[in-house]
C-alpha cells in the first residue's frame, strides 16, 4: 500500500441500523477502511455480513426509513458523503464513484434501450448533448468488449445475454471514469467461463484506466484472483483485512480460517469430509459488546464473551480484530 | 467407485427432451428447443454421478426427465429395471417411491402454509398406509437423520435458515426410502459455509442408506468433492464422462478445459501462476444449436471437421467417454486422424 498518499474514498466508524417492526437490527457497526488510487479492495462475507450495506450506505443508496445511517464519516473528494447536501451526493453517484450491481436483469430498465440507459448518466453529470453521449456510449460498449457496439445501443436489455448485460452495467458504471468503482457481486449470478471473462476485462479495465475498484463477493476464489486487499466481514464489522497474499497465507482470524477451510479445491487432495464451520451467522438486534463470531468459534475463551475486540495491526498491513493468536494458539497480548 | 462389478441403478438411453416453440396466431410449432439431446448414460448403484455445465445447458432438464417430471420426447430410463420413460398411470405411481429428487431453492420447494411435519409426512401420506403414530415417529426419524430438531416439527418453512430448509427438502427425499435421488444444485442458493453442511449431510446418508445420487451442480470444486464420476453437458449434450479424477487430472474436451481453468482458486499464488482459457462468446441458443459440434463456434482447437459433423460420445478408454473429434475411439482410429489432431491442435478455420 502507498504511505502518504492520500485515499480517494476514506470510510470511519460507519454504523447503519435498519429499524424494523420487530426490533432494531444492527447491519454495520463503526466500519473503518480507506482505499487508494488504482487499488482493487475485494471484500468477502456470508450473507448477511453486512457488504453490500455498507457499499450502499456510503452513497446513501439505502432507503430510509428502515436504514439510519447513524454515524461514520465518508470523506471523497475532501467531501463528507454523509452531511453533504442530496445534490451534491446525486453528482456524486454514477459521476466520481460507479456502482455495479449483482443481478444485471432487475438493475436494468427493461423499457428503455441499453444506449439510452449508457447515455443517461454522460447527459446527467457531464453535460453532453445526444450526439457526443451516443459516441461516447459506443465507446464504451467496444470498450467493454461488445461486438457491433453502435447498432446494439438500439436494443433493450432483454436481448443480451446475462454476461453481455453485466458488461453493459460495467459500462454504465464507467460512463463518466469514476475515481472508485464499487461492484456488488458482479459475477454471482453468471457461469463461470462468463465469470472468467468479465474479471478478465475487469483487470484489463483497471490497468487501462486505474480507478480504484471495490469487489464485494463471497467468492474466495475471485479474490485471490485479482484483489490487491482484502476485507473480511462477519456480523456487520471488519474482522480482518491485509493485502490479499499475506491474508491468504497466514489468515489470523479464526472466521478467515474456517473460510478458506471450508472451500474444497480442485486439484490436490481430495478431504473425506468438507471443513463446516458449525451455526449460523448472527442477527444483531444491539450493538455488538462481545465478538460476534464467539459462538462458532473453535478458540472462544471468556474474553470473547466480555468484550468486542478491535482491529490491531499484525504487520505490513494486515490487521485482525481477535483476541485469540494463531502463531502461538493462545490469547493474544494488549 | 465404478469398477467393473458394480450394478447399474439407472440406465439412460437416448434421452431427448425437446419443448417446442410455438408461433404465430395458431401457435403453430415452428421449432424445437433441444434441451436434452440423446443422452446415454449409466449410473451405478451407491455412487454419485455429478452432472456439471453452464446454465442453459440442459442438466436440470436431465434430472427432471429422468424421474418422469417431464414426458421425455424420446429414449428410455431405466431405474432399478422399470422404464420409468414410458410407464404411465399406476404402474408410474408405484414407481415414484424409489425415485426422488432435493432441489434448488429450498424456499421455492417447500409449501410455506404447511408445518414441517406435514412437509415431511406429504410423501408417506400419498404412498403409504401408515397409521397416524406410526407416520409421526417416522417423521422424527426423518428430522433425526437430516438433524433437524423434533421440536420444530410443528413450526413452519419461514422460521428456518436456508441451509435447515434445505434439510427439510432433504428429509422430505428421504421419506420413501428412495434408492436414487436428484440432487438439482441443492447448494447454489446457501452460503459458503453452511454448504459444507448440507454436502457432508448429503455423504453420510449415502454411506448410511446406500444411496445413489445424480449431483446436478455448476460449483465443480464441490463436484469434485462429491462425485465419483463426472458428466459435463454442453448445450443438451454430454460432452465428456469420466472418473472424477481423471476428469480434474486430465480433462480431454476442450470445453472440460476450458471449464476447469476458469475456476478461481482460493490461492493467490496458484491464481496468479495460472494459464487460463477464456472462452469468448456465450452459449448458442439451444434452439438453433450450430451443425456440427456443439461447442465449434467457442472452441480454442475448433477444425474444420467440427464445423459439419457432429462427434458422438466414444470410449476413448476404461471409463472414459468423450465427444470430441480431438480424441476419436481406438476402434476406428486411422493413423491419420490423431495425428493430424496433434499437428494442428489449435488451427483455426477461416
Amino acid at each position: 500500500m502507498p504511505d502518504g498518499a492520500k485515499p480517494v474514498l476514506d470510510v470511519k466508524g460507519l454504523r447503519t441500523v435498519f429499524r424494523t417492526r420487530a426490533g432494531e437490527v444492527h447491519a454495520v457497526n463503526e466500519v473503518t477502511f480507506d482505499i487508494h488510487a488504482g487499488e482493487l479492495v475485494g471484500v468477502v462475507g456470508e450473507s448477511g455480513s453486512g457488504k453490500s450495506v455498507t457499499m450502499m450506505s456510503l452513497l446513501g443508496l439505502l432507503p430510509s426509513p428502515p436504514a439510519d445511517v447513524q454515524s461514520g464519516s465518508v470523506l471523497f473528494d475532501g467531501q463528507d458523503l454523509l452531511k453533504c447536501p442530496a445534490e451534491h451526493l446525486r453528482d456524486v453517484r454514477g459521476g466520481g464513484i460507479g456502482f455495479i450491481f449483482q443481478d444485471p436483469m432487475t438493475s436494468l430498465n427493461p423499457v428503455f434501450t441499453v444506449g439510452y440507459q449508457i447515455m443517461e448518466p454522460l447527459r446527467r453529470h457531464k453535460g453532453m448533448d445526444k450526439a457526443r453521449a451516443r459516441q461516447r456510449a459506443k465507446e464504451l460498449l467496444d470498450l467493454v468488449g461488445i461486438p457491433d457496439a453502435g447498432n446494439r445501443l438500439r436494443d433493450y436489455p432483454h436481448q443480451f445475454s446475462g454476461g453481455m448485460r453485466q458488461r453493459v452495467m460495467i459500462a454504465i458504471a464507467l460512463a463518466c471514469d469514476p475515481k472508485v468503482l464499487i461492484a456488488d457481486e458482479p459475477t454471482t449470478a453468471l457461469d463461470v467461463t462468463i465469470q472468467a471473462q468479465i474479471i478478465e476485462l475487469v483487470r484489463d479495465l483497471r490497468r487501462k484506466l486505474g480507478m480504484a475498484i471495490v469487489w464485494i463477493t463471497h467468492d474466495l476464489g475471485v479474490i485471490a484472483g485479482i484483489a490487491d486487499r482484502i476485507l473480511v466481514m462477519y456480523g456487520g464489522q471488519i474482522v480482518e483485512q491485509g493485502p490479499v497474499a499475506h491474508v491468504f497465507a497466514r489468515p489470523q482470524h479464526p472466521y478467515t480460517r474456517a473460510l478458506l477451510k471450508t472451500v474444497p479445491s480442485i486439484r490436490g487432495a481430495r478431504a473425506a469430509k468438507l471443513n463446516v464451520i458449525e451455526g449460523q451467522p448472527p442477527i444483531l438486534t444491539a450493538p455488538p459488546d462481545a465478538c460476534a463470531f464467539r459462538a462458532r468459534c473453535p478458540h472462544a475463551f471468556d474474553r470473547c464473551a466480555r468484550e468486542n475486540p478491535v482491529r490491531i495491526p499484525v504487520g505490513e498491513g494486515h490487521d485482525v480484530a481477535c483476541f485469540w493468536n494463531p502463531e502461538t494458539g493462545g490469547p493474544r497480548h494488549g | 467407485m465404478a469398477d467393473g462389478v458394480a450394478k447399474v441403478l439407472v440406465e439412460v438411453r437416448g434421452l431427448k427432451m425437446y419443448f417446442p416453440i410455438t408461433a404465430g396466431l395458431l401457435r403453430r410449432k415452428v421449432g424445437d428447443v433441444k434441451a436434452v439431446d440423446d443422452l446415454s448414460f449409466d449410473i451405478y448403484e451407491g455412487e454419485t454421478l455429478g452432472l456439471v455445465g453452464e446454465s442453459g445447458c440442459g442438466k436440470s432438464t436431465c434430472g427432471r426427465a429422468l424421474l418422469r417430471l417431464y414426458d421425455p420426447t424420446a429414449g428410455s430410463v431405466h431405474i432399478g429395471g422399470d422404464d420409468v420413460a414410458n410407464a404411465s398411470g399406476d404402474a408410474l405411481r408405484t414407481m415414484r417411491p424409489m425415485m426422488q429428487m432435493v432441489f434448488q431453492d429450498p424456499q421455492a420447494s417447500l409449501n410455506p402454509r404447511m408445518t414441517v411435519a406435514d412437509i415431511i409426512g406429504e410423501p408417506l401420506q400419498e404412498h403409504t398406509r401408515l397409521t397416524r403414530q406410526e407416520k409421526l415417529a417416522r417423521i422424527y426419524e426423518l428430522m433425526d437423520a437430516v438433524g433437524l430438531n423434533r421440536a420444530f416439527a410443528n413450526r413452519y418453512p419461514h422460521a428456518f435458515s436456508g441451509g435447515q430448509r434445505q434439510r427439510i427438502g432433504i428429509a422430505r427425499a428421504l421419506a420413501l426410502n428412495p434408492r436414487f435421488i436428484v440432487c438439482d444444485e441443492p447448494i447454489a442458493a446457501l452460503d459458503v459455509s453452511i454448504q459444507a453442511q448440507v454436502v457432508n449431510l448429503l455423504e453420510e446418508l449415502q454411506d448410511r442408506l446406500g444411496l445413489t445420487y445424480l449431483f446436478i451442480s455448476h460449483d465443480l470444486s464441490m463436484v469434485r468433492h462429491i462425485a465419483d464420476r463426472v458428466a459435463v453437458m454442453y448445450l443438451g449434450r454430454i460432452v465428456e464422462l469420466a472418473g472424477r479424477d481423471a476428469l480434474f487430472d486430465e480433462p480431454l474436451h476442450p470445453y472440460t478445459e476450458a471449464l476447469l481453468s476458469a475456476i478461481p482458486e482460493a490461492d493467490p499464488g496458484l491464481e496468479a501462476a495460472r494459464e487460463r482459457i477464456i472462452l469468448k462468446g456465450d452459449v448458442p441458443s439451444p434452439a438453433n444449436p450450430p451443425r456440427g459440434c456443439n461447442f465449434c463456434t467457442r472452441c480454442p482447437k475448433v477444425m474444420d471437421i467440427c464445423r459439419t459433423v457432429k462427434p458422438a460420445l466414444a470410449e476413448v478408454g476404461p471409463g472414459r467417454l468423450v465427444a470430441c473429434h480431438l480424441h476419436p475411439p481406438p476402434s476406428d482410429r486411422r493413423p491419420t486422424a490423431a495425428d493430424e489432431a496433434e499437428e494442428h491442435p489449435t488451427r483455426r478455420s477461416k
